[in-house]
């Protein structure tokens, strides 16, 4: 098996497969012609590509740049790796051979390297191999994120005829102008989604405020504080974690439908933070705990109180880490689906998630909830782009919650 | 020479320390178990009751007011009935005070006047019974001014039927209902299999893409920021698009397939039996990877990379690193992570709910609670499968205190 003259070929084989999957997916959600990975023809020529990489060990040596170009070319007669329909248009084709040709020489440059034609070393082999997988990883990452992100925008942009005749064409014509976003125009006219927004921002803002103003004494006292029952209690936070929120929606749908919250916003904010407090209880302990404690000893010893020394040393310390527990507690606010779908009827009083499941019935045209999808996830996403590094530490430190 | 000795017991400075702590603890302990505690205990109450949805509104008396006829045939009229079409409710009565200048005639039985007081006995008030009275009337004045001010005036009534959620009648009733036949093991096995693949899944990926990224390169920030959006992303909007995404008729998944020639008729992924499972599994796998990715980086970046020279120095290979060296070194954090993803996606809802409605062979222990108490409208029965839920919550979590108190020293 450690040879180079099987390892090449058996790699750029199975390479090729990948390669030409990946560019007729790509050339097809791109512009809704044919495009069909052939499997078979894909493993012999990606077997002869890899054979030539092999036996020839410089980087842009002509026979590799021959053997890529060739089977790149090989795409227009029907018998290369990706077979064209016949309706597709001369720039669509041509794109997809320069597309096979040029990734395949560079990715299989890369992965064979100088790999040489005849033994090969443990460490050579076991290289190749992981270059290939580390090369595979990346396309299926990238490809099972971004597709479903993709069809989610294009389709918002879509009109109902379009996206019936065929469902892969998500080729945008942009010569219609401000048309393209009539779905978000109406979604904002016609279903209040201005409203919704706003509902979900100051839902989201205040169950932050208060989130904090709860748990930050609290994780303080956890931390800092030995007294007795402590281990219980960060034990009995960690529990709380595992109660489905389902099995608690139950008994408080009762209790709000008998005590007339249901269908309040207010209802919604005395909810929102019981679910987040024991979050940011236990990411703000972790932090305080890792602060250190002589200079709140330095504080007490100048006189100050506890609470003084809480509010004028400790809090201006974990700014960062309340920023992270913010935004956090922002998009479990902001993503919450249950309670709202729940406890809000009338549509006046509805946060976006819960005007989003509204969307998803048979009268409401397709595109009309992938506008509203895109529409709740667009801030998040920015939120997130923005602080990303606050808010991976956040999505670390707040580990368990799913 | 007398030794010294510390001294024992709780110190001044320690009460008063632990007296703050409770007091800053205080806000959190009783907002969380006002909505935890209190629901939970809620649960049990219900689970041994027979209460559907519509006991949420128990039964009342209701009563209408008006003034009819004219000139000599001038009377009040009380309509009353029962809201509730089957439950009886007892103690009803009714009570008003006629307005200044309406003077009453005869009053029946069961009314008895007492000046302008006017009190009806009616006792039992069957389900679905309406009564009607009527008392003759004269005024002094327009009858039509009188209209208003008769009608102002809302009488009292009193009388409640049994309240299903505070009495002491219990049944086993629900349970029974719930291990029924042979659809709780059919809802047991679809939870486990979720559960188990789901969370090993995730683990597998998550595994994958952290080896990926376990190395610095430029946009290795961006691609880590990208693999996350799954995850940060709501939940019904990432549902929705995989939804339209495999739509048998116009989704794209289904058209690129059979573009492809791997399939000649579109396939149902959220409608068929296997199948609709698979893809709920693929989601929750999907959705959750990113998390146990951020994990298992975060843990291999604090590795010591000196064992890993060292093991360059002794020849090991690449895989022999992999296997012998991240592996055992990652086996703490892995574990820990599989156990909580185990019990979160145990406890998982909104995301198959939103699938697949617990249709075609998906419904989860999850989803039966919301099923039994909202479809079926059975809320007690609802109530019995969350015990069912809660008790496996127990055992898991006596497995994952023993455990994680050894990894993380909790």
């Amino acid at each position: 098996m450690r040879k180079g003259f099987i390892t090449g070929p058996v790699l750029g084989a199975l390479w090729l497969v990948i390669i030409s999957t990946t560019v007729s997916v790509t050339m097809s959600f791109a512009t809704g012609a044919a495009f069909r990975p052939q499997v078979g023809l894909s493993l012999i020529w990606g077997a002869v590509a890899g054979l030539t990489y092999v036996a020839f060990p410089a980087r842009h040596a002509p026979a590799r740049l021959a053997i890529s170009v060739l089977l790149g070319l090989s795409c227009l007669s029907g018998l290369g790796p990706v077979l064209i329909g016949p309706d597709t248009t001369l720039q669509a084709s041509l794109t997809t051979v320069i597309a096979v040709a040029v990734v395949m020489h560079l990715s299989l440059a890369e992965i064979l390297k100088e790999l040489p034609f005849t033994e090969l070393t443990r460490h050579e082999f076991e290289d190749a191999v992981i270059r290939f997988c580390t090369g595979f990883g990346y396309i299926f990452f990238t490809a099972i994120v971004v597709i479903p992100f993709y069809v989610m925008v294009m389709t918002s942009l879509k009109s109902q005829q379009a996206l019936l005749q065929n469902p892969l064409d998500f080729s945008v014509d942009l010569s219609q102008g401000t048309a393209l976003f009539r779905s978000y125009t109406e979604l904002f006219r016609d279903f209040n989604f201005g409203t919704y927004l706003w509902t979900s921002f100051y839902v989201s803002v205040l169950t932050v405020f208060i989130t904090l103003l709860f748990s930050v004494p609290g994780a303080y006292a956890v931390a800092r504080f030995r007294f007795k029952g402590q281990k219980a209690f960060s034990r009995s936070i960690l529990l709380i974690y595992m109660v489905p929120m389902i099995v608690l929606a139950l008994p408080i749908y009762i209790a709000f439908s008998l005590t007339g919250l249901r269908n309040s916003i207010l209802g919604i904010v005395m909810i929102y933070p019981v679910t987040t407090i024991p979050v940011a209880l236990y990411m703000l302990q972790g932090y305080f705990r890792g602060l250190p404690t002589e200079v709140e000893e330095a504080g007490l010893m100048d006189g100050l109180s506890r609470l003084a020394v809480i509010w004028k040393i400790t809090l201006p310390l974990s700014l960062p880490a309340l920023a992270s527990v913010s935004l956090y507690v922002f998009m479990i606010a902001w993503n919450e689906f249950l309670l709202a779908f729940m406890l809000l009827d009338d549509p006046s009083k509805f946060t976006l998630t819960r005007g989003v499941t509204m969307l998803n019935s048979s009268e409401i045209p397709r595109q009309h909830l992938m506008a509203g999808a895109v529409i709740a996830t667009l801030p998040i996403m920015a939120l997130f782009l923005g602080l990303e590094r606050f808010m991976t530490k956040g999505l670390t430190a707040g580990s368990v919650k799913g | 020479m007398t030794s010294a000795t510390p001294p024992t017991g709780t110190g001044a400075l320690a009460k008063r320390e632990a007296r703050l702590a409770w007091t800053l603890l205080a806000p959190t302990v009783i907002s969380v178990s006002l909505v935890v505690i209190l629901p939970l205990l809620a649960i049990f109450w219900i689970s041994f009751k027979p209460f559907t949805l519509s006991d949420l509104r128990p039964p009342a008396p209701v009563v209408r007011e008006s003034l009819r006829g004219s000139g000599d045939d001038l009377r009040i009229e009380y309509r009353l009935r029962n809201s509730s079409q089957e439950i009886a409710i007892d103690g009803v009565t009714l009570s008003d005070v006629l307005p200044d200048g309406v003077v009453a005639g005869d009053v029946a039985a069961p009314c008895v006047l007492d000046g302008q007081d006017l009190f009806c006995d009616f006792g039992t008030l069957e389900g679905g019974q309406r009564e009607r009275i009527r008392i003759p009337v004269a005024v002094d004045g327009d009858p039509d001014a009188f209209e208003d001010v008769v009608e102002a005036s809302e009488p009292r009534l009193t009388g409640s039927g049994p309240n299903v959620l505070t009495n002491f009648e219990f049944s086993l009733e629900n349970y029974a209902r719930v291990f029924d036949g042979a659809e709780f093991w059919g809802v047991l096995w679809v939870t486990l299999f979720y559960t188990v693949f789901g969370t090993i899944g995730a683990l597998v990926m998550g595994l994958f893409a952290a080896l990926l990224l376990n190395k610095s390169f430029k946009g290795q920030g961006v691609i880590r920021g990208l693999y996350l959006f799954p995850y940060v992303a709501p939940v019904i909007a990432v549902a929705f698009t995989w939804v339209t995404l495999f739509d048998p008729f116009s989704g794209s998944a289904n058209a690129l397939l059979i573009q492809m020639g791997l399939t000649s008729a579109p396939i149902n992924f959220f409608g068929e039996r296997p199948l609709a499972l698979i893809m709920v599994t693929v989601f929750e796998i999907w959705r959750y990877f990113p998390l146990s990715f951020l994990f298992i980086l975060a843990r291999m970046q604090s590795i010591d990379s000196s064992m890993y020279e060292a093991a360059d120095m002794d020849g090991a290979s690449p895989f022999q690193k992999f296997w012998l060296l991240s592996i055992p070194q990652l086996l703490g954090i892995l574990s820990v992570l599989f156990l909580l993803r185990f019990i979160w996606t145990f406890n998982k809802f909104d995301d198959i709910f939103l699938l697949t409605g617990g249709n075609a062979g998906t419904r989860t222990l999850t989803v039966n609670v919301y099923e039994q108490a909202f479809a079926i409208s059975n809320i007690g029965a609802g109530a019995a499968v969350a015990v069912v839920i809660l008790l496996c919550l127990i055992a898991f979590s006596f497995v994952f205190f023993r455990f994680i108190s050894r990894e993380e020293g909790l």
